[in-house]
């Protein structure tokens, strides 16, 4: 596929697609990598980083390994973060779709709803959802995806409104066309890039989110997050900050790759476009 | 002036049934919890029998049914009665008014620092594009944007609270300290310096990526090679005409970044054990207290509307060509 | 009859392009002239006029020769004035007509801002914009295309250069407009005793009130002359058909009808 030939040409995207890809592989590997629970007593507690060479990390209070903390949370944030995206992206490409096809009074009572998910700090939605429902990856991941399908619900209307008055959809619907393979062939395609753009944001922003949700001990218990290690470390911060600075390590190295790989992704399509 | 406040009327009008639907939509998640908030002050107080839980349901309006419950909500928010903090026993328009000032004032200073901050050296990047500055502040703003606010505070805890003992750990002053006027504002600012630093950072790397980007943008257009055809000195050309044009999208994602900045505060003002709203939206949660909850959400919407309308209304002095079209002028 | 640039061999090559955009040129600009550059698109005419005002982008490759009768290139707004084709985006949208008047004056004059304005009120009178008190602290958007170029051949003015380069400046304007447009900068030229460089892609405008012409092809000067000279004898078979392919309302019909 050229875009990711055009994707790796670019050191932003050849970057953050290595950094990615080592991630999901950290990820999918994780029993692998580091076996057994991570959440187990592995050896003495606050045992110092780069001390012994079986817990290159340290420990924490528990008696925990950092590393394999580190090495299963990354689970979580790409699973969390991933999915939240997919469920944001999915429902706002379908209200932003059907609001800009509509128009009328549908599109101005689906464009109130954006603008109320808009107007609360997705953060508090969060935080009234996890702490209403309860704990657990699944509703973290719909929690997150509530303060976030605003944005391309918006986004996909924008577009789906300039496009429809563009000349090349005038000459489809002159031939003849239906309007549902009008919108499938012709306006879908090009409406997604900017989404797509999009995307790669709201996958960190849904990963910070749910590492700031599991800092203040609203994430799911009984799965390791770097955000509850961060939690963690802080109760012993003057005497090892070692245990708090790994995670968030951790956490900004994924965040980074994953802005790297959208802005490759973005100069990509750009690309591919003016090739077009 | 007028085109003020025709904007304000337009925006309060239609932000009426956006805010209904927030106060809708949030009082329908909240009715979805287990147990209602005299189960949660049962709770609390270590448990009672079936009587008093009803006594109590009947002489807070409980036991009506959910619609009945929705209509008294509304029309006592009308009289600005935000209802009953569970956990705090005190009415929840208290609670926030007292503390609202301390989040509005680290905010303030977040969005001062990061606006006055991050402009000026997307600026300077955006001033030469591609040049060595630029790509450097690119990439240093790429990885500040990628830090989680919550960390940042505590790394910026270790480095100056701990280890250097420059600034306060917590609080948004010296408990009883007797201070008053200025030492009183020096010590403020002082426990500030450090949660508004940690806010700030990451909205600093944004503004300087969309003023950047802006920048860039703008030296294309044709009155900057028009302006060059003039003579006209280097620094006037940027400030004069290509940071005037750029920064006005930056203005508007002030606005868009308000909500985001509230959401932010509820970390940071935990970690910095700041008694502001954000935290109030901690204790709330930890409190299982709904109405206190639903008060904050409610709260925050608004306060986000009348930050969109404040950058609205900049907005439009700043850019003639705003609000021509419904003048007719 | 002196000459005020005195144009060598110059060629110019884009950054990232091949082909040049100016081959070769030989060329004199005699001071006080009327000199339009006549040419289709693609013939280098907007080049020569960049090279000339020192604005081609960065990268852009030149070589050959430009001598100037004062020594050194004139500079932007002191010594040279340019418009632009499209009015609409040479003036910043969000600056008052007044300071994007007075502030080539404030820069190169040494005027103070008051100073400034009432030598950019004069400046928007001398164009014939309409109330041009109330023209300073009006927005471009609030012009019409027409005012918004007498705008910018005020700004270009305000300095009082000696050269005026008007790069297709009537070309994105309305027919009547145009020809306001062309009797305005002929007027100005005339009273101030500028030299006028004029490029189009209308023979027939040019020839209205040019004293001499160029004729441009693919980036080479295919003829030059005194105006009527050139018009009524072309040499070469370019100019030839640029005149013949001229049409007015005199011409026969393209497209005959059918006899139903």
């Amino acid at each position: 596929m050229r875009l990711i030939r055009n994707l790796i040409r670019t050191p932003e995207g050849a970057i953050g697609l290595g950094i990615l890809a080592l991630l999901v592989l950290i990820a999918l590997l994780a029993p692998a990598l580091s076996p057994g629970d991570p959440l187990r007593i592995a050896a003495r507690p606050l045992l110092p980083p780069f001390t012994d060479v079986n817990f290159p990390l340290g420990t924490d209070r528990l008696g925990r390994d950092v590393l394999a903390g580190i090495i299963h949370g990354t689970r979580t944030s790409l699973a969390v973060g991933i999915a939240a995206a997919l469920a944001a992206i999915a429902v706002g490409l379908c209200v932003g779709l059907a609001a800009g096809f509509a128009g009328g009074l549908v599109d101005e009572a689906l464009m109130r709803v954006v603008d109320a998910f808009q107007i609360v700090p997705s953060f508090l939605l969060a935080l009234a959802f996890v702490s209403v429902i309860g704990a657990s990856v699944p509703v973290v991941v719909l929690a997150i995806a509530l303060g976030a399908w605003a944005d391309p619900a918006r986004l996909t209307r924008a577009q789906v409104l300039s496009i429809r008055e563009r000349d090349y959809v005038a000459s489809a619907r002159v031939i003849g066309m239906h309007p549902a393979e009008i919108a499938f062939k012709e306006i879908l395609p090009n409406a997604l890039p900017p989404v797509l753009a999009l995307s790669a944001i709201i996958v960190a922003a849904a990963i910070l989110t749910e590492a700031a949700l599991s800092f203040l001990g609203l994430g799911d218990p009984n799965v390791v997050t770097w955000g509850s290690m961060i939690a963690e470390g802080r109760n012993i911060l003057r005497s090892s900050p070692s245990l708090s600075i790994f995670p968030g390590i951790a956490l900004v190295v994924t965040v980074v790759g994953v802005y790297l790989f959208s802005e490759g992704l973005t100069k990509a399509i750009a690309g591919r476009r003016s090739e077009a | 002036m007028n085109r003020a406040l025709r904007l304000i009327r337009r925006r309060a009008i239609s932000s009426i049934p956006v805010l209904l639907i927030v106060i809708v939509l949030t009082f329908l998640l909240l009715e979805s919890a287990s147990g209602d908030a005299v189960d949660a002050y049962l709770l609390s107080i270590g448990g009672g029998d079936a009587t008093v839980a009803q006594s109590l349901r009947q002489a807070y309006g409980l036991d009506q049914s959910m619609p009945a419950r929705l209509w008294l909500y509304v029309s006592s928010l009308a009289k600005l009665d935000l209802g009953w903090s569970v956990a705090f026993s005190r009415p929840v328009l208290d609670l926030v008014l007292e503390r609202l000032p301390n989040t509005l004032l680290l905010m303030g200073s977040a969005t001062a620092l990061s606006f006055g901050l991050g402009s000026a050296l997307g600026i300077l990047a955006g001033a030469k594009p591609e040049s060595l500055r630029d790509r450097a502040l690119s990439t240093v703003s790429l990885i500040l944007y990628a830090i989680p606010s919550f960390w940042l505070g505590l790394v910026l805890s270790i480095i100056f609270a701990v280890q250097l003992r420059w600034l306060p750990t917590s609080g948004i002053e010296t408990i009883a300290s007797g201070k008053t006027g200025l030492t009183r504002a020096a010590d403020i600012a002082a426990h500030l310096v450090l949660p508004v630093a940690a806010l700030a950072l990451i909205y600093i790397a944004l503004f300087l990526r969309v003023t950047r980007a802006g920048m860039a943008e703008v030296w294309r257009l044709d009155f900057v090679l028009f302006a060059r055809s003039k003579g006209l000195s280097r620094a006037r050309i940027v400030l004069r005409h290509v940071a005037r044009n750029a920064l006005l999208p930056l203005v508007t994602m002030l606005g868009l970044q308000s909500a985001a900045m509230l959401g932010g505060s509820v970390v940071i003002e935990s970690i910095f054990a700041i008694p502001g709203f954000g935290r109030l939206a901690q204790e709330a949660v930890s409190g299982r207290d709904a109405p206190l909850l639903m008060g904050i959400i409610v709260v925050s919407a608004v306060l986000v509307i009348c930050v969109n309308l404040a950058v609205d209304i900049v907005y439009a002095a700043l850019d003639p060509r705003v609000g021509v079209s419904e003048s007719g002028g | 009859m002196s000459v005020l640039c005195e144009i060598r061999n110059l060629s110019v090559t884009y950054r990232g392009q091949k082909i040049p955009a100016l081959n070769g040129i030989d060329l004199d600009v005699i001071a006080g002239e009327r000199l339009a550059i006549i040419g289709e698109s693609g013939s280098g005419k907007s080049t020569l006029a960049r090279a000339v005002a020192g604005l081609l982008p960065s990268g852009s490759a030149m070589n050959g020769k430009m001598r100037w009768s004062s020594g050194h290139p004139l500079q932007p707004g002191r010594d040279l004035g340019f418009v632009f084709q499209d009015p609409s985006a040479s003036l910043n949208p969000v600056l008052t007509i007044g300071e994007q008047v007075a502030e080539g004056a404030r820069q190169h004059l040494g005027l103070s801002w008051n100073r400034a304005y009432s030598q950019a009120l004069d400046m928007l009178q001398r164009v014939h914009i309409p109330e041009p008190d109330k023209a300073l602290k009006a927005f471009p958007h609030q012009l019409s295309g027409g005012q918004r170029q007498r705008v910018a051949i005020a700004a270009a003015l305000a300095a009082k250069p000696g050269f005026l380069i008007a790069d297709e400046a009537t070309s994105a304007l309305d027919m009547v407009v145009q020809a306001e447009i062309v009797s305005l900068l002929d007027e100005l030229v005339r009273e101030a005793g500028m030299t006028l460089l004029f490029i189009t892609h209308d023979i027939a405008l040019a020839s209205g009130f040019a004293d001499r012409v160029a004729i441009f092809k693919d980036g080479r000067l295919v003829e030059s002359g005194p105006t009527g000279t050139v018009l009524a004898a072309p040499q070469e078979a370019y100019t030839k058909a640029l005149i013949a392919s001229h049409r007015d309302l005199s011409t026969p019909p393209l497209v005959r009808e059918v006899a139903s």
